[in-house]
């Protein structure tokens, strides 16, 4: 009876002080293992997501739109879903979009997405008529600041060199106030915060906003009145991506990259919830063994 | 030779061997991508040299990234350019022939200035510059803080705590309202000091801390989601691009 006893006691603690690699090895499994099967979730689209696709979907063709690169390839699994579904809907509603980068890596992600989104499935949008990668400059915040006021002063060339005053659709921008959205995809500093703080609310600019899971908790107070609406990571691309599906039907086939995350998304939360839960009930009976052998040693 | 040191060749061995094998079958970037992501992944199991090989590289490429970016990308459009834009005409045709920007001088200054913290001696003179950018930003955003962070946000907090809708009253709608309204005042009481946290007030601050810790604990199911999808990301890289198992 006192052997069974040292042995379960011993099994308790062996298992509380269980090495994390085992912990790792079953998170890889939860997230690998729906991903080789393609297995996918079922996204219902939150109002927040959904007052963000109903202000890009009512926007007039023609409408300027400003998209702001503000991320790097470490976010880029969250945040590219979210680029590739807005810039799929503007190409829908004939937006032109201008495409700028406030953060150095967003420079090469911008080209990224017009090579793998906007050339091959809007083969009729025109460089410099329809869409204009405008590059990556220097100065966070102070950047924006400027280019509220006067966006040439930044922005002489686009990001091939070439003039921008060459371009007709880069005629009539003189400040940010001449675009009628601006989104910025990012989280980090700069990111949507300085594009609210320095652009939004002192221009009256509507902005909506696509950020990393980290940094949506601290963005969510800005919505509904200096945001339209806020992507908060996967699960807000996700959502999004649900939302164009219900809106332009052709995209329901198409493999959505927000959606193919959600379910290794959620085989993994369950894996974490099950060993936060497993962590407690062990913590909870080492407890009361260790104030029974206190009893009894009284 | 002993074992810890022939494992050691042997794990060198078998990565070269998967490397050119790996090159030949799916071409060099996608490699080296697999590759590094691997060598990062390897600290999950403990520290060791591929890891460390591959977070020097990270750091040293990110920071000759940014450099060339900034230089090439506002450097010389936006203050050669302008300076001086003949000076430019080679690498940037379109702004050869720009009127000269004489004032662009006073930031080239300030940058020189700046530079000069790698001076032993005239390391001093960098304070100048220092002391223009913490100036210069300390006033911008002060203004736009306190309009966009401080009055914008009571404003955002000032709404309806009975709400209707077209067909008549929003339960919803209100019980969201009273919610954020009513976590709102609980967590400034929380946050007061001047007041000893006792009675209906000490209620209110203990439904603070209790709304405090809801806030972190959503902050922190959103890190977890984040880094998940991270971790979801490099998988689909690794076992769609580089192994080709995800279509």
């Amino acid at each position: 009876m006192s052997n069974g006893h040292t042995e379960q006691k011993s099994l308790v603690e062996r298992l509380q002080s269980i090495d994390r690699r085992i912990i790792f090895v079953f998170i890889g499994l939860a997230v690998v293992i729906p991903l080789l099967f393609g297995a996918t979730l079922k996204e219902e689209t939150t109002p927040i997501v959904q007052a963000f696709f109903d202000t890009v979907d009512e926007l007039p063709e023609g409408s300027r739109v400003l998209l702001s690169f503000d991320y790097g390839p470490t976010t880029a699994p969250e945040i590219q879903p979210m680029v590739d579904a807005i810039v799929r809907q503007c190409g829908e509603r004939k937006c032109k979009m201008y495409m700028m980068a406030v953060w150095a890596t967003g420079h090469n992600l911008t080209w990224e997405t017009i090579e793998k989104i906007l050339k091959p499935e809007f083969p009729e949008y025109e460089y410099g008529i329809d869409y204009i990668n405008l590059g990556y400059k220097a100065g966070n915040q102070g950047l924006i600041r400027v280019i509220l006021v006067d966006f040439k002063m930044m922005y002489s060339t686009d990001a091939n060199n070439t003039a921008i005053d060459d371009f007709p659709m880069m005629k009539n921008i003189r400040n940010l106030k001449n675009f009628d959205l601006i989104i910025s995809f990012g989280g980090g500093f700069p990111g949507i915060k300085e594009w609210v703080l320095y652009a939004g609310d002192p221009g009256k600019i509507p902005i909506g906003g696509g950020c990393t899971a980290v940094s949506a908790p601290l963005l969510y107070p800005y919505y509904p009145n200096q945001l339209i609406g806020i992507l908060g990571g996967a699960k807000g691309a996700a959502e999004y991506e649900n939302a164009l599906i219900q809106a332009y039907p052709k995209y329901k086939d198409r493999k959505m990259a927000g959606m193919s995350l959600m379910m290794s998304q959620a085989v993994a939360h369950v894996v974490i919830m099950f060993f936060i839960l497993f962590g407690n009930v062990l913590y909870f009976i080492q407890r009361s063994r260790d104030r029974a052998r206190a009893t009894g040693a009284e | 030779m002993n074992a810890r040191k022939m494992a050691s060749y042997i794990v060198l061995a078998v990565i070269v061997i998967a490397f050119v094998i790996s090159v030949a079958l799916k071409g060099f970037l996608v490699t080296i991508g697999a590759f590094l992501t691997l060598f990062i992944f390897s600290f999950l199991y403990k520290d060791n040299p591929y890891y460390k090989f591959a977070e020097h590289l990270f750091v040293g490429v990110s920071a000759a990234y940014w450099m060339c970016m900034g230089f090439w990308g506002t450097m010389v459009p936006n203050l050669f350019g302008k300076l001086y834009p003949p000076v430019v005409g080679p690498v940037l045709p379109a702004l050869k022939d720009d009127p000269v920007q004489l004032h662009m001088v006073i930031p080239l200054v300030l940058g020189i200035l700046l530079l000069m913290r790698l001076s032993s001696k005239a390391g001093w003179i960098s304070r100048w510059a220092l002391a223009f950018i913490v100036g210069t930003t300390a006033g911008l955003n002060l203004v736009r803080y306190l309009r966009s962070d401080f009055i914008q946000q009571i404003n955002n907090t000032v709404f309806s705590l009975y709400v209707n809708n077209a067909s008549g009253f929003d339960l919803g709608a209100t019980l969201s309202n009273v919610i954020v309204f009513g976590g709102v005042i609980c967590g400034l009481i929380y946050f007061f000091f001047s007041k000893e946290h006792k009675g209906a007030f000490g209620a209110g601050a203990r439904t603070g801390i209790t709304v405090l810790m809801i806030t972190f604990g959503a902050s922190f199911g959103y890190t977890v989601m984040a880094r998940i999808s991270l971790l979801v990301g490099r998988m689909q890289f690794l076992f769609g691009d580089w192994l080709g198992m995800i279509r």
